[in-house]
């Protein structure tokens, strides 16, 4: 078993402390996704496991044993670098076979592990080529390949795969999620890319400014988020927000002021909250309907249409005068410069207080019904 | 094409022609007059035959060469300390840039500006300190099957090596080397297990040909030509290098054909390195890795 633990973690450089204060506990076998904005401290966190930087404070144990003092090299981790560090005199049988040759194995155990390893990620063909000589997708394999050989109890990947093209992106993330199904190790990776994160993860942790904002699945994250900045971060496109008026508070419910001076109730936690207070309502595009029969109706004035064929991107503004982004349907007849009146339910509604706390009630995915099915669930 | 472009054309050749002609004067001089008597070296001095070979040529002047001096041994000595010299250098200014460019450690940016302060003092400006202070250096030697203390480094070999090992210069073109090479690179291999000498040995290393290629051939040709410490520091035959050796051609009759045997016989081993290393040097040069 090799559980990861993270125990206020805090790390400086200088006088600038970048992450402040991580607790974080990983279950054997669990993906794990970090995922932030640029600077957040996902890769600075990511280091710190691997070795790669010293712990200012804190402690890290994997299966158990801290491992804040031991070199990277005996920390039984292994990671794939953004730019796949593949050492370039080398063939691809020496990249993978660098780390057992360190480690003083006898060359037939080595070639033993390189070829196993080969087989896994289909690199049998290219084992006597240089990394000059490969693909971007197979380099980023060979990446992959030499931290099998390892064997280690963590995987990291430090955004592997942001120098693919999109279509290979996508293979090499389903093959990264069959690997980790057929190795079953724990795994640790960072990006900045939210879909990334949504469709790899067991568990995502989303970072901001070295904070943990939240952590959780990723259907939690997206259905439940803490805060605004979680709520903007996963999703794409990116969750409306609108700035509303309190008019009036009950225990459990706000009666608010939308923007055009639409007035509705929400359910909500209200406490602390006065009338005259400003909160913000966010709604997911892909939540709202081309037509006014939901409870919550806005009229918008459509600027651009984007057609994906599967789904439509409308970006609009509604009379408020905010921006206003809509997916809709790959058959919706939307055009620009149309005058429409769209609407959501309120159940599917964040609502989130001066401080960006979420105060919607706790949303259960069975107990949300899609209005109309085919169209909510292109994510 | 137009006529107007050929003439242009035309007029470049013969600019270039002109300008190569003068750069190669001399080595072409050189050349041919060692292959001439002394009489006729001095009559087409004034005429293009003094760089064609042209008229009676002979290997006289090489024979008086090998007569008159040990050249032989010079020649020797000379490749012995310059390739001593090279090959310890290129390992401990390579290393040091290593250090510099790749780890942490307290002192470093001092030791870097010092490495690059050093560049800016000539040996002139140093040479004497420097030859009082190895005249009072003890060495090991080894005489009648015994190791014993000798006096002091003057008239050896290694006195010619040792001081000129660490380059301030070669330093520092390893160094910008060094520092273009991702980091990543060395991280990969860290986890791997590789120590920091590992690094250097298995990664930085391999990955370095072109700026090895270029000290080696500038530190071949600077330790080649060392003409005023040797003068300095050795007086006897035995540890002589080729370039002081020279001088015993300068005496109560100096024969020229000699000197430009000599001359040309010693340029040799230059061209042969720069030859073998040219393309490597050419490419680290116009590379990334090294910037003016």
């Amino acid at each position: 078993m090799a559980d990861l633990q993270l125990e206020g973690v805090v790390k400086r450089f200088g006088e600038v402390q970048t992450i402040h204060g991580i607790d974080l506990d990983v279950t054997h076998g669990e993906f794990v996704v970090f995922v932030g904005p640029s600077g957040c401290g996902k890769s600075t966190l990511l280091r710190l496991i691997a070795g790669l930087e010293e712990l200012s404070e804190g402690d890290i144990r994997i299966g158990g044993e801290s491992v804040a003092h031991l070199p990277a090299a005996q920390r039984g981790v292994a990671m794939v670098f953004q730019s796949y560090a593949l050492y370039p005199h080398m063939t691809v049988r020496e990249n993978m076979g660098f780390g057992l040759r360190m480690a003083k194995f006898d060359k037939a155990e080595i070639d033993r592990r390189v070829e196993e390893a080969a087989a896994i990620l289909k690199l049998e063909p290219l084992l006597e080529r240089r990394p000059k000589a490969l693909s971007g997708g197979q380099r980023q394999r060979v990446a992959i390949g030499r931290t099998i050989v390892r064997n280690p109890k963590v995987f990291l990947f430090d955004e592997p795969l942001s120098n693919l093209d999109a279509e290979l992106r996508v293979q090499m993330r389903v093959e990264i999620a069959k690997l980790h199904a057929a190795l079953g190790n724990t795994m640790v990776y960072v990006t900045h890319d939210q879909v990334e994160a949504m469709t790899m993860a067991d568990k995502i942790v989303v970072l901001r400014d070295g904070r943990i904002e939240q952590v959780g699945s990723p259907l939690e994250l997206y259905l439940n988020p803490v805060n605004e900045f979680v709520a903007g971060f996963i999703g794409s496109p990116r969750m409306n927000f609108f700035e509303c008026r309190v008019l009036d508070v009950a225990d459990d419910r706000l009666r608010l002021e939308l923007p055009g001076d639409e007035r509705i109730d929400m359910p909500a936690d209200a406490t602390g909250l006065r009338s005259g207070d400003r909160v913000t309502l966010g709604i997911r595009p892909e939540h709202i309907l081309e037509h006014d029969r939901a409870d919550i109706r806005l009229a918008i004035d459509v600027e651009v249409v984007e057609h994906l064929g599967g789904s439509t991107f409308v970006y609009a503004r509604h009379i408020g005068g905010d921006a206003i982004t809509l997916q809709v349907g790959g058959l919706s007849d939307i055009q620009p410069k149309d005058h429409r009146r769209v609407s959501f339910s309120r159940q599917i509604c964040q609502l989130f207080d001066g401080d960006g706390r979420n105060i919607s009630p706790h949303k259960v995915p069975g107990e949300l019904k899609d209005e109309e099915p085919g169209q909510a669930a292109t994510a | 094409m137009t006529a107007n472009k050929r003439l242009k054309t035309l007029g470049w050749y013969l600019v270039l022609a002109g300008l190569g002609y003068l750069f190669l004067f001399p080595l072409l001089f050189m050349i041919v007059s060692s292959f001439k008597p002394e009489s006729a070296i001095f009559t087409d001095l004034y005429s293009l035959r003094a760089i064609l070979p042209v008229g009676e040529l002979t290997l006289d002047n090489y024979q008086g060469v090998f007569d008159k001096s040990r050249i032989g041994h010079y020649f020797l000595n000379s490749l012995l300390i310059t390739g001593g010299t090279v090959v310890m250098g290129l390992f401990v200014n390579s290393l040091l840039a290593f250090s510099l460019s790749r780890l942490e450690w307290r002192g470093q940016k001092l030791i870097l500006s010092a490495v690059i302060a050093l560049m800016i003092i000539p040996l002139e400006a140093v040479v004497v300190p420097m030859l009082l202070l190895v005249s009072q250096l003890p060495s090991l030697g080894w005489e009648e099957g015994r190791l014993v203390l000798e006096g002091s480094w003057m008239n050896t070999r290694h006195v010619q090596m040792l001081p000129f090992v660490a380059n301030a210069f070669f330093i520092f073109l390893f160094y910008q080397f060094f520092r273009d090479i991702p980091k990543d690179f060395d991280e990969a291999a860290k986890l791997d297990g590789a120590s920091p000498f590992q690094i250097y040995r298995h990664i930085i290393v391999p990955m370095s040909g072109p700026v090895f290629a270029t000290v080696a051939i500038l530190h071949f040709m600077v330790m080649w030509n060392q003409y005023l410490w040797p003068i300095m520091a050795v007086q006897s035959e035995a540890a002589r290098p080729v370039m002081p050796g020279i001088q015993i051609f300068f005496g109560r009759e100096t024969k020229w054909g000699e000197i430009f045997a000599y001359a040309s016989f010693i340029t040799l081993p230059v061209l042969v390195v720069f030859m073998i290393f040219q393309k490597r040097f050419v490419r680290s040069l116009a590379g990334a890795g090294i910037k003016g």
